[in-house]
């Protein structure tokens, strides 16, 4: 198996071997602390453009179910939360080469290579997983053993981060027939779980990129979902403008997921800010602030809504436990909500799955 | 702060704990009793503890406020509430023992009586859990799938189940023990070639239940608090396919082969159930999963903590039973702070970055007859679990960790007759078998085919066991770094890798050095770094590339611990090292623990300064020796495993505290011991050692003739030790079950009878005694002290014989200049007193001696290690009251095995009670082992003519106390002769009725006595049967003679209601009103 590296924007060398595809890139370094569910996360389209390292030290254990059909997502019968491996690279201990899974298809490393995404194993996660815990995500270039620092700045290839959701929306308008209760998803990346999660609970989709004028598919809709998505929310701004000009003045319940949360509080005039290494993992503690109940929550994002910033109509909705961040906003006279976290899950726990039971419940009961 | 959810804060809490240890309760409760106990008392509350196991932390001064070496039964319990004023009470601490208790103190009403509230998990849903029909009902209003099962009355009945459960089914013969005359049917002739036979033999019901062999066995691990926030703290996998109990498995944390959609439909599932059960604390949920399907069927709910949860904590980091008992205590989970990192929440799920492999320990071979497949029954008496970043690295570390002789994955080390039918009916050396099957060829699919375990585990035994190979074909030439690397990380040992490559492990050692392939410190977070901890939770590793802490600069000392608890090593070992580690602590050191068993106290990261939990090997010891530069090794607490290292580490220049190494083997050494009491005029049984079988004969004539006790160093099967009675006995034995050659020496020692054993523990400093304490055996020389009854202070010894041993021990610590523990045991008849064995370290015994003399004997040698001196008040004999410890044995989950008492060790647990009198002091540890009053009738089969005699007047005892009496014919003739009132009871091979098992099944015999004759063990005659009957229908059952005419004296003169209720610290305190 061929040499490969991962190099530090600050000169660190983890050496390991490559198990995926022969690539070389660059992307930010971060890393995800969930013991299963590897198919979910690294389709997730929140990880666009990055290099994800995750501590837990065998991957690949069950394998990589068959790859989805071409077909339009009339339905979403599989665990991909999109049509293809989001992350820039992906960092592990060890890969496994033997699966076992009655829904395995092909290994980790098949799947990564057949994806053009580039692996490495034998790092030692745990010592990287430090390092970025006391410096901050940096960036970090995945490259072959013999490459030059130099050189792996100048040729590795990278992503356009300010570009990043439009990379990962869908290209067009998707519907999804569940029901009566209409639901307008504003997909800046989402995962599609979320979609999942909507027609499960018997209503249907209008699955909208978020650069597309939303206000025809407002008139349509009961409710307005706001998706997550990769990046920075502050590179969303003309979609914060379209939340305050056309989906506020509709007065349509709205419910925000992980960037749907940032986004919200931006357009309610809040402030985002980047957490030193974000919050990716499983095992995430939030606390509802009016009913003091905690739930584990999936978490993926760098960015959080600054509660200091919102105005006074607003407030926080849930905080995180461990280090008392922002986990969600409500407007204190309108039907809008979002949750920095994810209710859909996938992967990790469903304990926070209810919040799409009550948005329903809200939309219907608000249906003119 | 007061926990905000309960209605009002209680004042007197009384914790039960889980008694002797015995084969599925072990260790591990006094793990989480310990742990309750400190989350309690930080609340200041006054903390009442009921465990008449006298060798767990629990039960030291330090921790509860009162402590009661009393049984943990119902009858006690209640005394106990109204003494010390209880007005609440923890029921989940304590095993299934404690639960029991609770439960049957609810149904009778007591709690309600004196107000006493159950913290915790309400006693309505303990039933919900315990009471398969009503599981069964609560878990259908939520929709959660359970086995299906149906009771049956006939023929038709059962084929109309077999069409609704559908195939494959398990008959099952309801009210059969241990699962026997279940049979799985495949097919519907199947069914029908079985019915037949079901209801032929008689049985009112056959059950007819789904079969789900081969499913995956999946646990998870759920907290949740009286606000209903909930959480799984860890989720387990069991390699071994269901069918295995879990108890018997091989488990790993997290689980390997779930993928997100299957890991939490579990989790979800278990988070609603424990909801609607409405537990409050910690619980333990089973799954079996379909491996083709997201089916699923909840298999049980301990609502306790259970041996999976103390697993779980260690696994994980999360205090499972500190968390519990605040929970009960009305905290909630958010409250709570994350012990670990102590910066974050105590409600979030651990995340791992290492799997931890927990692997079974059995001692099957000490027993005459029992079954050794492993199947639903747990019959493993410890368990081990290691930590790794691969399956291959924790597994390998774990086989290595059961300390059964083998380096790791070995397809050579047993040999299997059929291999394909060990991996189908799999016993204790079932991974072996997968091994030699992979190295022949097997394929991992037909492996799978047979085993049912799952391809991904087997696929990784299949490298590690390519890897060997690899190893073995660089056979005399130097292995390169690329390949020791690889070894390494997959987890095989210096030693390993030294046989396979045809060199020594000290060359291994070497050549790692010169490539620089040394372990990592890694930590336990709970996190996976996410978070900086705060504790020192460690384990190595050759994943990592670098520490994760670095050593300090305090002067520090290292202690090794027990390992996995096993026949003859347990509980006992590990309060010792917890005694050991708060003695240095409390004189300023840095204490570093070294252990790897998850059922021990010495493993919770708060009892010092670092926990490294890894084995305990010369190899693990020489790294952690160069990495963190201790002030010294203390290896003489742990028992037997961390002694038998001590010399080769001194060699290589690691510095023993206490007693000189060289001392330890000149100690352990026959031949050098040996000689050193002949220096000493110190008197000892005449033996002999010999190469060659022919010498035996003559020399067991040469000793003064037949018993002879056999001790062979290299044993084929069954155990290690025997007495021969006669030639033919001897003959026998050592062409059977020995191999005997120059290189595997035999010893023949002669067999004293009648003697009386006496024990002293001691400790000294450099070569001078400074605390002392004898301890008789009830029984006569032959029982191992183990299994024997002692007493102290002794009440039958003469002072002369007291005054012999005494000089003995003098002159031998000053022999071997012993600093530190030790403990001797001797032979004593009529004053003679001969030396039998001599044990350069901390004994099982220590406990107890120290917590009946007051003496902490554990603290006071490690201070002398340490160089402290001043002196002690000892006070060995002076005392008002008498203790006895009584050993308990676990012969009624050994199906098949022959409940008698020999020169092995067959006990797994014991306890120590306090008395006014011998006799009283007996009787509470024999019923906080089993005993029950007899009441009905007694069954007397007592061996030989002379046992027979020596037993008439107790006989007449017992029919004063108007019991009936069952003889066997032999017993009956002399009884009849002597004039005394009893009933025949025939043997099996009489033939005839009344027979003596038949009239046990019927309910008239409530106390068997069967003494049995000098060779029963092999030949299995009519006495085996009546006393597994005994065992098997929970009759209290006395083989030996000495202790059946103790328990008569101790009958006669109290009845249960006479026994007296004071708690340890009273029994201390009347030390001050004696005559000094």
């Amino acid at each position: 198996m061929q040499a490969m590296k991962l190099l530090l924007a600050d000169g660190t060398v983890y050496e390991g071997r490559s198990f995926g595809a022969h690539r070389e890139v660059a992307g930010e370094v971060v890393f995800n602390t969930g013991m299963s569910g590897y198919v979910e996360t690294l389709t997730d389209p929140s990880y666009k453009g990055q290099i994800l390292v995750l501590t837990y030290p065998l991957q690949g254990n069950y394998g990589v179910p068959a790859p989805r059909k071409r077909e339009p997502l009339a339905e979403l019968r599989d665990k991909y939360e999109s049509g293809k491996v989001q992350v820039q690279g992906l960092v592990v201990l060890r890969h496994s080469p033997n699966p076992s899974h009655y829904d395995n298809a092909r290994t980790l490393g098949q799947w990564l290579a057949s994806e053009g995404v580039p692996a490495i194993e034998c790092v030692d996660t745990r010592a990287l997983t430090r390092k970025l815990r006391e410096h901050g995500t940096v960036e970090g270039f995945l490259v072959d053993q013999k490459t030059s620092p130099v050189d792996a700045r100048a040729k590795s290839e990278h992503v356009e981060m300010a570009q990043v959701c439009a990379m990962t929306t869908v290209p067009d308008v998707i519907r999804y027939e569940g029901g009566a209760l209409k639901i307008l998803l504003v997909d800046t990346g989402a995962k599609d779980s979320i979609v999942r999660s909507v027609v499960a609970r018997g209503a249907s989709v209008i699955r909208v990129p978020f650069h597309k004028d939303l206000r025809p598919y407002l008139k349509e809709c009961d409710g307005v979902l706001l998706s997550n998505g990769p990046g920075d929310p502050k590179d969303m701004m003309a979609t914060v403008e379209q939340l305050r000009s056309a989906v506020f003045p509709s007065g349509k319940p709205i419910f925000g997921v992980c960037m749907g949360n940032q986004l919200l509080g931006l357009a309610a005039g809040g402030n985002t800010v980047k957490l030193k290494y974000g919050h990716r993992s499983q095992n995430q503690p939030v606390q509802d602030l009016l009913t003091r109940r905690c739930y584990v929550t999936s978490q993926n994002h760098g960015y959080v809504v600054d509660d200091e910033s919102l105005p006074k109509e607003w407030e926080p909705w849930f905080v995180n436990v461990n280090d008392g961040s922002n986990e969600g906003i409500r407007c204190r006279t309108k039907p809008w909500a979002s949750v920095q976290f994810h209710p859909e899950a996938a992967p990790g726990p469903e304990d926070a799955a209810f919040l799409f039971d009550d948005f329903l419940r809200l939309v219907g009961s608000t249906r003119v | 702060m007061f926990g905000q959810y309960l209605p009002k804060k209680p004042r007197r809490v009384l914790i039960l704990g889980s008694g002797a240890l015995k084969i599925g309760e072990a260790g591990e409760f006094d793990y989480s009793g310990s742990q309750a106990i400190k989350a309690l008392k930080e609340e200041g509350l006054y903390t009442v503890l009921i465990n008449p196991n006298i060798a767990t932390i629990q039960t030291s001064d330090q921790l509860a406020d009162k402590v009661y070496f009393h049984p943990v039964d119902p009858y006690f319990v209640e005394k106990i509430i109204v003494r010390e004023d209880i007005d609440a009470i923890t029921v989940s601490f304590g095993g299934q023992t404690a639960l029991n208790c609770g439960v049957a103190l609810d149904a009778a009403g007591v709690f309600e009586k004196y107000g006493v509230r159950v913290l915790g998990t309400p006693i309505e849903a303990v039933r919900d859990t315990e009471d398969r029909r009503r599981f069964v009902q609560r878990l259908n209003e939520i929709g959660v799938k359970s086995a299906r099962a149906e009771a049956c009355h006939s023929e038709d009945e059962v084929r109309a189940a077999v069409g609704r459960i559908g195939l494959p089914v398990i008959l099952r013969a309801a009210y059969a023990l241990g699962g026997k005359g279940s049979r799985i049917c495949e097919t519907q002739a199947d069914v029908e070639d079985a019915l037949p036979k079901l209801f032929a033999s008689g049985l009112p019901q056959v059950l007819v239940e789904e079969s789900l062999r081969g499913w995956k066995e999946i646990e998870y691990e759920v907290v949740r608090d009286a606000r209903d926030n909930c959480i799984t703290v860890c989720n387990m996998e069991n390699v071994d396919p269901l069918g295995i109990h879990t108890g018997e498995s091989i488990v790993v944390a997290p689980s390997q082969t779930l993928n997100n959609e299957e890991y939490q439909l579990l989790r979800t599932i278990a988070i609603k159930t424990i909801r609607h059960l409405g537990i409050v604390g910690e619980c333990n949920i089973q799954y079996a999963l379909d491996p083709n399907s997201l089916d699923y069927r909840v298999i049980e709910v301990n609502a306790r903590l259970s041996r999976s949860s103390a697993l779980a904590s260690k696994a994980t980091g999360y205090p499972l039973a500190y968390v519990a008992a605040k929970l009960a205590l009305g905290y909630t989970l958010p409250d709570l702070p994350n012990a670990i990192t102590r910066r974050t929440s105590a409600f979030f799920e651990p995340a791992l970055d290492y799997v931890v492999c927990k692997v079974p320990r059995w001692d099957l071979e000490k027993f005459v007859g029992v079954e050794h497949k492993i199947g639903s029954e747990m019959k493993s008496v410890g368990e081990v679990m290691a930590i790794g970043k691969t399956f291959a690295e924790a597994l390998q570390k774990a086989l290595r960790m059961i300390d059964i002789g083998v380096d790791g994955i070995d397809p050579h080390k047993f040999k299997f007759d059929d291999v394909r039918k060990e991996l189908k009916e799999p016993s204790q050396r079932r991974m072996f078998a997968v091994a030699r099957a992979l190295h022949e060829g097997m394929t991992v699919d037909e492996a799978h085919a047979l085993s049912r375990i799952d391809e991904f585990f087997l696929s990784e035994i299949a490298d590690t066991v390519r890897l060997g190979r690899e190893i073995e074909e660089k056979k005399g030439k130097e292995l390169d770094a690329d390949l020791l690397l690889r070894a390494k990380r997959q987890g095989f040992s210096d030693k390993g890798i030294a046989r396979r490559a045809g060199t020594s492990d000290d060359i291994v050692r070497d050549l790692r050095r010169r490539h620089g392939i040394r372990p990592h410190v890694a930590q336990i977070d709970t996190l996976a770094a996410e978070y900086p901890a705060e504790t020192n939770y460690l384990y190595l590793t050759y994943h990592a590339q670098a520490d994760d802490v670095s050593p300090s600069w305090r002067k520090k000392v290292l202690v090794l611990g027990s390992g996995a608890y096993r026949i003859g090593s347990s509980v006992e070992f590990d309060w010792c090292c917890v005694n050991a580690i708060l003695a240095a602590r409390e004189l300023g050191f840095e204490t570093i623990v070294l252990n790897y068993n998850p059922e021990t106290v010495s493993t919770d990261y708060d009892v010092s300064d670092s926990l490294v939990f890894d084995e305990i090997t010369f190899e693990n010891v020489m790294e952690l020796w160069e990495r963190e530069r201790p002030y010294g090794v203390i290896v003489s607490m742990g028992g037997q495993v961390a002694n038998n290292i001590a010399i080769r580490l001194h060699r290589a220049g690691v510095k023993i505290l206490g007693t000189s190494p060289e001392s330890i083997d000149a100690a352990e050494d026959r031949e050098k011991f040996s000689a050193l009491l002949d220096k000493l005029e110190i008197d000892q049984p005449k033996w002999t050692s010999t190469g060659k079988l022919e010498d035996a004969e003559a020399i067991a004539e040469s000793l003064g003739g037949y018993p002879v006790l056999v001790r062979p160093s290299y044993v084929l099967s069954g155990a290690a030790m025997t007495v021969a009675h006669e030639r033919e006995h001897l003959r026998n034995y050592l062409t059977r079950a020995a191999d005997v050659s120059p290189e595997h020496p035999v010893v023949i020692t002669k067999f004293e009878q009648n003697s009386k054993e006496v024990e002293i523990d001691a400790v000294a400093d450099e070569g001078e005694i400074v605390l002392w304490s004898i301890s008789e055996h009830v029984e006569n020389a032959g029982v191992h002290s183990g299994d024997a009854t002692l007493v102290l202070p002794p009440q039958k010894l003469y002072i002369e014989t007291i005054r012999r041993i005494k000089k003995i021990a003098r002159d031998v610590a000053a022999a071997l200049k012993i600093t530190g523990p030790f403990n001797m045991q001797f032979l004593a008849k009529h004053n003679e007193v001969k030396v039998i064995e001599c044990n350069l370290r901390a004994s099982r015994s220590f406990p107890f001696v120290s917590k009946v003399t007051g003496n902490n004997f554990i603290r006071e040698a490690t201070r002398r290690m340490l160089g402290v001196k001043g002196p002690v008040q000892n006070r060995a004999l002076d005392l008002d009251y008498v203790a006895v410890k009584a050993a308990q044995f676990s012969f009624s989950r050994l199906a098949g095995a022959d409940p008698t008492l020999g020169v092995e060790m067959a006990s797994t647990g014991e306890v120590g009670c306090f008395g006014n009198d011998l006799n009283e002091a007996l009787l509470k540890a024999l019923v906080a082992t089993g005993f029950k009053f007899p009441k009905k009738g007694v069954l007397l089969s007592l061996g030989p003519a002379a046992e027979k005699l020596r037993f008439l007047d107790d006989a007449k005892m017992l029919r004063a106390m108007g019991l009936a009496l069952y003889a066997t014919p032999g017993t009956y003739d002399v009884l009849r002769e002597n004039g005394i009132d009893c009933e025949i009871a025939y043997k099996k091979s009489d033939n005839k009725s009344p027979a003596a098992v038949d009239l046990m099944n019927e309910d008239k015999i409530d106390l068997v006595i069967n003494i049995p004759r000098s060779y029963d063990r092999d030949g299995r005659p009519d006495g085996y049967y009546i006393r597994r009957r005994a065992v098997d229908r929970n009759i209290p059952l006395i083989t030996n003679m000495q202790l059946a005419r103790a328990v008569v004296e101790a009958i006669e003169k109290y009845s249960i209601d006479d026994l007296e209720m004071d708690d340890w610290q009273s029994y201390l305190a009347r030390r001050s009103q004696m005559l000094v």
